[in-house]
Parts: structure tokens; C-alpha cells; sequence
């Protein structure tokens, strides 16, 4: 059984009525120099990008290749050395730690490999999560929880613990943190990394639902398979985007659990 | 709002780790309660003290016909009989700050009434020994200078005597019978129950000083004389001064020594509440130094759950927590957790005290404001150790925080 997704809401939480060719992320000449005392390692070496509203990117690239620190800086976990980042247009590479904290909490949603729920909390409480910190009061807070758990097919699951789901419905759970406060963008970091094929796939169906709805979204994996659902690929070597393409015959997930077979243990 | 929903978070994550919770909380359980504990069994001492220091008198000095060494041989206590009614009058003339004087005789008496009779103690004073030794007539009066100039046969009796001779009836304008001599009674003393030292303080009769001499003692010295001093800051002075004028009445030379004793019984029993209160607070600083220890209990567990939830915290960095809401976060925790045990502290103290109460027989005094302290106490210990691991949970690296395993 695929997740059933409720289509009727992720317009409103992809929530962007502005143009489609407006930049939601311009990078200018990124560096980043890691001083571990001795050596100095170089893990960006001049990336440059615009990525526009309401696209699908994959980063792909070898470890080490500074795909993760790339992401890092994205998500306004890490800053630059040098370079410019300007998130719809605001320069965010100047920013203190408690302005970058508000803008991963508004306008950045992540997904993480390891899905990261809070153990021994319910799918509820975890997607309340990031609303807890942009107080915003009790009841608006369970509204739009319970809005994005539906969205992602766990309408029905909201009181379960994460021990209490799959790999594949915990990661759904992650995706609807990730939008309970109508991110800009979704940064998804390797998310089908703990997942078998066709739960992949899944995760990737709704992952290009969201898309379709007008979501941009960048996404990290080393699998080839994977980025084929999404519609630009970016590959970084050694610290620089070695490759930035269209893909062309992008995959359905839909159309590809069809002719998966169903594994019923 | 906000604050709230911190506070209920602070709760569950308490509540999933419940033994550790409990186990770290039973240091500032231990502490509160012993304290509380120490704190009602000194301040029931120091009341029992200060209820004889209001029993005593009014800033007394007391004044005893005494030993004297004489060619080496001493008299023993009252041995000496150069005490007289004048004695306590040139005091009072000649000493400023001396406020009333009472000359006493007293010795053993057998009271009888009708067919009962009672043995106890008489005392021979002047009406200023009622004020000075802040002893109420209850039923009656006091007699008067005028009865003192007259011999007047008339007592006052203390409550036990009115008691054992009269029972219920009442004792007001009856006669009792000591050594053969005739007293009517005027009055009944205030109850006073026993003294520090357990004798019954009212057990005795009171007359006038000159109708004990004429007609019971048969002698003109006196036994003791009680002076009572303006202000309890002139007692010392006063004292001193009056042995001055003593030694001069009784033409003692700087070589010889004292034909009395004088005492400050006040003084003494301020020097008992004084040590009761040191007893207090020692007792006291070793219990809140386990409370202080049950402070670091609480900072070892939250250091450790900074480490065990380094993930979390990553999380909840990358999700958009700032610093604060981190910072604030781990330091409910330890402040729920201090003043949940505080709680239950100052709980276990008022269940000990009572157990002790029963069990022991120890005399415990309670008090809400102790309480009240040892509760903030024990919230300023939850900040104070909350606050180191609650930082280093807020400083950690987001990235750093998502990567531990």
C-alpha cells in the first residue's frame, strides 16, 4: 500500500503565490575553509547558483566532495568563509546565531537520513516541533500539525510513538516537521538513505508531490536512481559544481511503484 | 505561553527518565527535609528557653545571703546574716538604674487548712517582688507597703498550695494556719508551671517580708534580695555598682571576699538561648551542605543528559531553537527538578518531625517561613547547578549536535 496523500493542502503550505521564475537561493563564489590548526582543508572552492522557485534539485557527489558542507551553508547551519548567500533575496551570510535560528526555523524545512525524531515523543509532538519555537499559540500550533501529518498520510497515526512506525513512516513524519511552518525551501539530505527501494520510492512520491505543488526543493543522495525523480542535477567534485543539468525523462515515483512489487512479509 | 509549554517539556522529559529523576531528587529531598528537621528541633529549644527567660523576672539580679571564706573555713550558702532590709533600700538609693528592690526571707513551712495541710516553701517579699519577678495575682490581690509596714498576716498563695488546700473552693478571704500563726488569704498567683531545673515554681506562699520576719523567722537578716535593673544593657553595670555599695555597707576590706553572691539569671539563660541558636545554625549549615551536595547531584545528571541528548539538541538547533530557547529548556529541567524535590523535601521534613515528635519524643517546632526558605533554596540551587550544563547544551554545534550517534 502506497501513503495516501491528501492533495487538497499542499498548495497552501507550499504557500507561494509569487512568480515562478523568482531565485529563492542565489549563492555568489562560496568558500569554506575548515582550519583544523595544522592543515587548512578547502571543502568549497567558488560555488556559485540560483536555484528558482518551484524547482527540484539533486546534489550529488562523492564524500568529501563538499556536497554536505554545501548543504550545511544552505540550511544556515554553517557559514561561509567567504562568499555571498542570499535566501529571497537577503543576504543571510552576515547574520548573527539567533537571526540564522529564526530563519531555519520559517523559511528552511530539513529532512534528515536518520529521519531525527524525538524518541519517546509522538509524531504529533515531533511535528509540532519547530512551531514551538516561532511561538505561535497552542492551538494554531496542533491545527497545522495535524494539517501536515495529513498531508504526508499519517492523519490517522498522529498519537503514535516513532518506535511504533516503519523507516518510511517515520521519514513521512520528518517531511510534515519539515513543513509545518511553510518553508521556502525543503532541504532533504539524503532522505531515503535508511530506507529499503521501494519505501524510497515512496518517500519520493510525496517528496514530488509536494514539488508539484509549487515546493522548491534540494535534495542530497548518492543514488543515481534517486535523482532521477527530481528535475535539475547538480554534482559536486572537490569542492566545486562539477555538472548542473536538466534531467530530461524525469521518473514518476508514482508511475514507478506501480511496477514495483509489493514485499508483504 | 511559551514559557508553559517549556515547563511541561521540562516535566516529560523528567517523567521518561523517572528512577533518574527520583535518585538525583532525593539529594535535595534529603537536604530540604533535614534541614526543616534541624531547623524545628532548634527552634523548639530556643522557644523553651525563651519562655524561662520571660518566667525569670525583669532584668532580675539577684542578690543571696552567701559563703564567705573566713581563716579558711567557708559558710556555706546562706550561711551569713549580715543581709538586711537596709541593705536593699541603699541599693535603690544610691545605684541609678536599679528600678525596684525586693528583700526576701524564706525557708520550709507546713500550711494548714481546716484538716489538710501542705508543706512548702514560704517567701517574705516586698509587693515590688510581683513586679519583678512579672508574676500576675490571679484571683485577688497583692498586698500592699501598707501591710508590709503593719506585719500584716495576710499571703498570697501560689497556685499548687491553692490547690492542695483548697481544691475547688475558693480560697479568698479564708484563714490558713502557719506555725500556729493565723494568714488570711488575699489572693492566688498566676500559674507558672516548672522551671529549667524542674521544680515546681508554684509551690509556695507569699507574705509580706517583715510579717515572715516578726512572726516566722524571728530574725532581722534577710536570705536574698531581688533588684531589678532599668534595662537589660545597665545589668552588668548595675551589678557591679551594687556590690560596690554592698561591701561598703558590710565594711568589707579589698582583701576579704564577699558576704554574698549576686547572680543574673537572665544573663545566663541569655547565654543558654545564645548557644541554642549556634546549635541551631551549625545543625542548620550542615543540612543545607547537603542540599548543596543534592545541587550537584542534580548538575552531574544534567551534565550527562547534555551529552546523552547531544542529537536532540542538534535537532532542535536545526529545526530553528535558538541558543535561549536550549539554554531555558535544560535549566527547567533542573529548576523542575529542584523544586519538585524541594517539594517532596520539605514534605519528608514535616513527616519526620512528626516522627520524631511520636517516636523519640523530641520536641519540634515547626515553622511555615522555614519552609518557605528551604523551598527557595532549593529553586536558587536548580539555577545555580542547572546553569552550567544548560549552557553547554545551548553552545553546542547544530551540525555536530545531528552527526553524534
Amino acid at each position: 500500500m502506497g501513503p495516501q496523500i491528501n492533495p487538497l493542502t499542499v498548495a497552501e503550505v507550499a504557500g507561494q503565490e509569487s512568480s515562478r521564475d523568482e531565485i529563492v537561493i542565489q549563492v555568489n563564489d562560496l568558500h569554506k575553509v575548515y582550519d583544523l590548526g595544522e592543515t587548512q582543508v578547502h571543502a568549497l572552492r567558488g560555488v556559485s547558483l540560483a536555484i528558482r522557485r518551484g524547482e527540484f534539485v539533486s546534489i550529488m557527489g562523492a564524500s568529501g566532495s563538499g556536497k554536505s558542507t554545501f548543504m550545511n551553508i544552505l540550511g544556515c547551519l554553517d557559514k561561509p568563509t567567504s562568499g555571498q548567500y542570499l535566501l529571497e533575496g537577503a543576504d543571510v551570510s552576515g547574520l548573527e546565531k539567533k537571526q540564522l535560528a529564526g530563519i531555519r526555523n520559517r523559511k528552511i524545512g530539513f529532512v534528515f537520513q536518520g529521519f531525527n525524531l524525538l524518541a519517546r515523543t509522538t509524531a504529533l509532538e515531533n511535528t509540532e516541533l519547530p512551531t514551538l519555537y516561532s511561538r505561535i499559540d497552542k492551538a494554531e500550533r496542533h491545527r497545522r500539525a495535524v494539517e501536515a501529518l495529513t498531508m504526508v498520510g499519517l492523519g490517522d497515526r498522529i498519537n503514535h510513538f516513532p518506535s511504533q512506525l516503519s523507516g518510511g513512516q517515520q521519514q513521512r513524519v520528518a517531511i510534515a516537521r519539515a513543513l509545518v511552518n511553510r518553508p521556502s525551501i525543503l532541504l532533504a539530505d539524503e532522505p531515503t538513505g535508511n530506507l529499503d527501494s521501494r519505501t524510497s520510492v515512496e518517500v519520493m512520491e510525496i517528496v514530488q508531490s509536494l514539488n508539484d505543488k509549487g515546493l522548491t526543493i534540494v535534495l542530497v543522495t548518492h543514488e543515481h536512481d534517486i535523482a532521477q525523480f527530481t528535475k535539475r542535477s547538480i554534482v559536486f567534485r572537490d569542492g566545486k559544481i562539477r555538472r548542473d543539468e536538466a534531467i530530461f525523462n524525469r521518473a514518476n515515483a508514482a508511475d514507478v511503484l506501480k511496477t514495483m512489487p509489493v514485499l508483504e512479509d | 505561553m511559551f514559557l508553559s509549554t517549556i515547563i511541561r517539556e521540562a516535566v516529560l522529559a523528567l517523567v521518561r527518565n523517572r528512577i533518574r529523576s527520583l535518585l538525583t531528587m532525593l539529594g535535595i529531598i534529603m537536604g530540604v527535609g533535614s534541614f526543616i528537621c534541624v531547623v524545628a528541633v532548634g527552634n523548639a529549644g530556643s522557644s523553651r528557653v525563651e519562655e524561662q527567660l520571660s518566667n525569670v523576672g525583669d532584668n532580675l539580679i539577684w542578690v543571696e545571703a552567701g559563703s564567705r571564706a573566713r581563716s579558711g573555713v567557708r559558710i556555706g550558702s546562706r550561711g551569713t546574716k549580715t543581709l538586711m532590709v537596709g541593705d536593699a533600700q541603699a541599693v535603690l538609693d544610691q545605684v541609678p538604674g536599679v528600678k525596684n528592690a525586693s528583700p526576701n526571707v524564706d525557708g520550709h513551712i507546713q500550711a494548714i487548712y481546716g484538716n489538710l495541710n501542705w508543706g512548702t516553701q514560704y517567701r517574705g517579699v516586698s509587693p515590688e517582688y510581683f513586679e519583678i519577678r512579672k508574676w500576675q495575682v490571679r484571683l485577688g490581690a497583692g498586698f500592699t507597703q501598707d501591710d508590709v509596714e503593719k506585719n500584716a498576716p495576710v499571703c498570697v498563695l501560689g497556685q499548687t498550695v491553692a490547690l492542695n488546700l483548697f481544691g475547688e473552693e475558693d480560697p479568698l478571704g479564708k484563714t490558713i494556719n502557719i506555725k500556729s500563726v493565723p494568714f488570711k488569704v488575699i489572693g492566688v498567683l498566676q500559674c507558672k508551671g516548672f522551671s529549667a531545673t524542674g521544680q515546681d515554681q508554684d509551690d509556695f506562699v507569699v507574705m509580706p517580708v517583715t510579717t515572715a520576719q516578726k512572726r516566722i523567722t524571728g530574725a532581722e537578716c534577710l536570705d536574698d534580695i531581688y533588684f531589678s535593673a532599668a534595662s537589660r544593657a545597665e545589668i552588668p553595670e548595675v551589678t557591679r555598682r551594687i556590690i560596690g555599695v554592698m561591701r561598703e555597707r558590710h565594711h568589707l576590706r579589698a582583701s576579704e571576699d564577699d558576704d554574698f553572691n549576686i547572680r543574673t539569671p537572665e544573663e545566663l539563660i541569655r547565654a543558654q538561648l545564645a548557644a541554642a541558636n549556634v546549635f541551631t545554625l551549625l545543625l542548620g549549615s550542615a543540612a543545607s551542605l547537603s542540599l548543596l551536595v543534592g545541587g550537584i547531584g542534580i548538575m552531574n545528571i544534567m551534565l550527562i543528559s547534555v551529552t546523552e541528548r547531544t542529537r536532540e539538541i542538534g535537532i532542535r538547533l536545526a529545526i530553528g531553537a535558538t541558543e535561549q530557547d536550549i539554554q531555558l529548556q535544560f535549566l527547567s529541567e533542573a529548576i523542575v527538578m529542584s523544586l519538585i524535590g524541594g517539594a517532596l523535601g520539605v514534605l519528608a521534613g514535616v513527616l519526620g518531625s512528626f516522627l520524631l515528635k511520636n517516636t523519640l519524643h523530641w520536641d519540634m517546632q515547626l515553622s511555615p517561613h522555614i519552609m518557605a526558605i528551604a523551598g527557595l533554596f532549593s529553586a536558587i540551587v536548580g539555577i545555580f547547578f542547572g546553569y552550567y550544563p544548560a549552557r553547554k547544551a545551548a553552545q553546542l554545534d547544530p551540525i555536530e549536535g545531528l552527526r553524534y550517534e
